[in-house]
């Protein structure tokens, strides 16, 4: 069984408060789907090709050029007006230092 | 009493009567009103795209008469397929939608198939200025700044939107139990779940309380809810339509489709939305097919592996009867072998977590969304996303960050990316074969509302058959084949191989007529 250290420390990287309680259920839940995944090991497995290749199949690029696209004032306005924290037209976040 | 007296208290006795005689009579017509009604409302919610089509163009009915028979059904109706009824959005576009239907006739061209038409929409798509959970408590009240691109082409036809239908949270799950407001109940039998992730979607088609639905499949979202519910459900081919202003589940296998009453209707509503948009670097535009399928010249294979020993008797006798049929019509079945789907599961779930960790990092306390007061930046994130996220995206983002981690890649993510392609070119070989797969969606018939709810590995097997295709990238449907014997709805899943949805849908449509 994954120990409870391990669970924190998954916790601690992924960002995630968990309660005493959460942290014994996840415990016993990651353990047992990990505990599948072993499965695998009994695949031989192929090179992956990275992308999807339904995609490359088709001989598209689908990536854009680097550059600023132009959005209407009021998307912008819409998408700060959704930050639980803002002054002005900014965003306001704790002090990093 | 004067003889006077006693004939004026008979005349008054005399008008009473009558005047209760007018009033029965009224109440009467008033009823009768409202049964006509209630059965107009019933007959106009009954019908698919292109009767409904027709009647506004005959004038038979306004857009605002669907519109609000249908808002009718919704406040009536206790599924919980909703998460937000967006009235006023709703009856805005009917009257639109009647206007450019009046004007259509005045400059005597054809309005859209889908003008004036109905539908409702998973909430993890964002429909502008309404509300958009992805069925999240850290979304409660977030409202979508932009419509996401299959909404702009919807809203294009005029299209009317009733609603946001319920979804599990961030579309995890196979059943609306993991959303935040409730689960989604079965029309056909309230005890049990209408499917997950979409289960909204399917369970509001299923009971007439929306024409069609958008719904997202990342491993089975779309095609196991259709089956659970007894609808048409399609999942395209990855790349076949945008997923722009989807909230992201998993990347790679995401996909946007649509829930209808029958493969006509799907095809109307896939043919509407997909096609290559910019703003989503994985979509592509369809090769312009004009060829016809039928039943009789096609190869069907069987893949021996969807029938083990997990399956249902039953889903597996009304599969097999749907075979035969195929059979009957001139197919020719072959079986055949994909010995990866074992593994199929297991690399979904380690694939899927993985993305989910890096996509639902964005909900951080800061952009939108909930946020929890706390001292510094780093409590923000752990407070915020602790209290805002259920069970299962908490579980996904836990196995996702694990297997990412430091000295656990090669063994998980690594690996699982190695069996995803040994999947896929199996699949490969098997289309080199056969036309088309025929499979049952899920191993078993939609199950009790609480069945599965605390174990998750039991909850990950309904999704099974529809996972390996979808590591794939292929495009498959979900079409109602028949009813157990308790009267629950279990669906054939139709694979073909990429971009062949014509495929798919010519053959589900032919099935379609005789089962």
């Amino acid at each position: 069984m994954i120990s409870e250290e391990e669970v924190g420390h998954i916790a601690k990287l992924a960002r995630l408060e968990l309660t005493d309680k959460e942290i014994e259920k996840m415990q016993k839940d990651l353990s047992i789907i990990l505990n599948y995944f072993n499965l695998l090991q009994k695949a031989s497995g192929k090179k992956s090709a990275g992308l999807h290749k339904t995609v490359q199949s088709r001989g598209l690029n689908g990536l854009r050029k680097d550059e600023v696209i132009p959005q209407k004032k009021e998307t912008a306005q819409k998408i700060i007006a959704a930050s639980p924290n803002k002054k002005d037209d900014y965003i306001k976040v704790k002090s990093i230092l | 009493m004067s003889l006077r007296g006693a004939r004026r208290s008979k005349i008054l006795q005399g008008r009473r009567g009558n005047l209760l005689y007018v009033q029965k009579t009224l109440d009467c017509h008033a009823l009768l009103r409202m049964a006509r009604n209630d059965k107009i409302a019933m007959e106009l919610t009954n019908l698919t795209i292109k009767p409904a089509h027709e009647g506004l163009k005959n004038k038979e009915f306004t857009s605002v008469d669907l519109t609000k028979a249908y808002l009718e059904k919704i406040r009536k109706s206790d599924l919980n397929s909703f998460i937000s009824v967006t009235e006023n959005l709703a009856l805005a576009q009917a009257i639109r939608a009647d206007a450019r239907i009046a004007l259509s006739e005045v400059e005597g061209h054809d309005f859209p198939e889908l003008c004036g038409i109905p539908c409702s929409i998973k909430d993890a798509i964002l429909v502008e200025g309404e509300k958009c959970t992805a069925g999240s408590k850290i979304l409660e009240n977030y409202i979508a700044p932009y419509d996401a691109t299959v909404i702009k082409k919807l809203k294009e036809q005029g299209a009317v939107i009733l609603g946001k239908t319920n979804t599990d949270e961030f579309t995890m799950g196979s059943s609306t139990e993991n959303s935040a407001f409730g689960v989604t109940k079965n029309p056909h039998d309230k005890t049990r779940v209408a499917g997950g992730s979409s289960g909204g979607s399917a369970a509001c088609v299923a009971a007439n309380e929306a024409c069609f639905s958008l719904g997202s499949d990342t491993g089975g979202s779309i095609r196991q809810p259709a089956s659970f519910c007894g609808v048409v459900g399609l999942c395209p081919t990855y790349g076949a339509v945008s997923r722009y202003g989807l909230i992201a589940h998993a990347s790679s296998l995401d996909q946007i489709g649509p829930f209808t009453k029958n493969v006509e209707d799907a095809r109307i509503v896939f043919d509407a939305i997909s096609g290559r948009d910019s703003l989503d670097a994985t979509s592509v535009e369809p090769e312009i097919r004009n060829s016809k399928f039928e039943i009789r010249n096609l190869r069907i294979g069987v893949p021996k592996e969807y029938f083990s020993k997990g399956v249902d008797p039953e889903v597996e006798k009304i599969i097999r009867n749907v075979i035969k049929k195929a059979k009957d019509a001139g197919a020719e079945i072959v079986e055949i072998s994909l010995p990866s789907s074992e593994y199929a599961l297991a690399c979904y779930f380690v694939i899927d977590p993985s993305e989910i960790s890096a996509n639902l990092a964005r909900f951080d306390g800061i952009k939108y969304g909930l946020s929890e007061p706390a001292e510094n930046l780093l409590d923000v994130y752990l407070k915020s996303r602790g209290r805002g996220f259920g069970s299962e995206a908490k579980r996904r983002i836990m196995l996702g960050t694990y297997c990412l981690s430091s000295g656990y890649y090669d063994a998980y993510y690594k690996k699982a990316q190695e069996v995803r392609e040994l999947i896929r070119q199996e699949f490969a070989e098997a289309f080199k074969k056969v036309d088309l797969l025929f499979c049952p969606v899920s191993p078993f018939p939609a199950f009790k509302i609480g069945e599965k709810a605390d174990d998750p590995m039991a909850m990950y097997l309904a999704d099974i058959y529809t996972i390996p295709m979808k590591l794939a990238g292929l495009p498959g449907l979900s079409l109602p084949a028949g009813k157990t014997n308790e009267g629950l709805p279990v669906g054939l899943q139709i694979i073909g191989n990429h971009f062949e949805e014509n495929k798919i849908l010519d053959i589900a449509q032919e099935l379609e007529k005789v089962l």
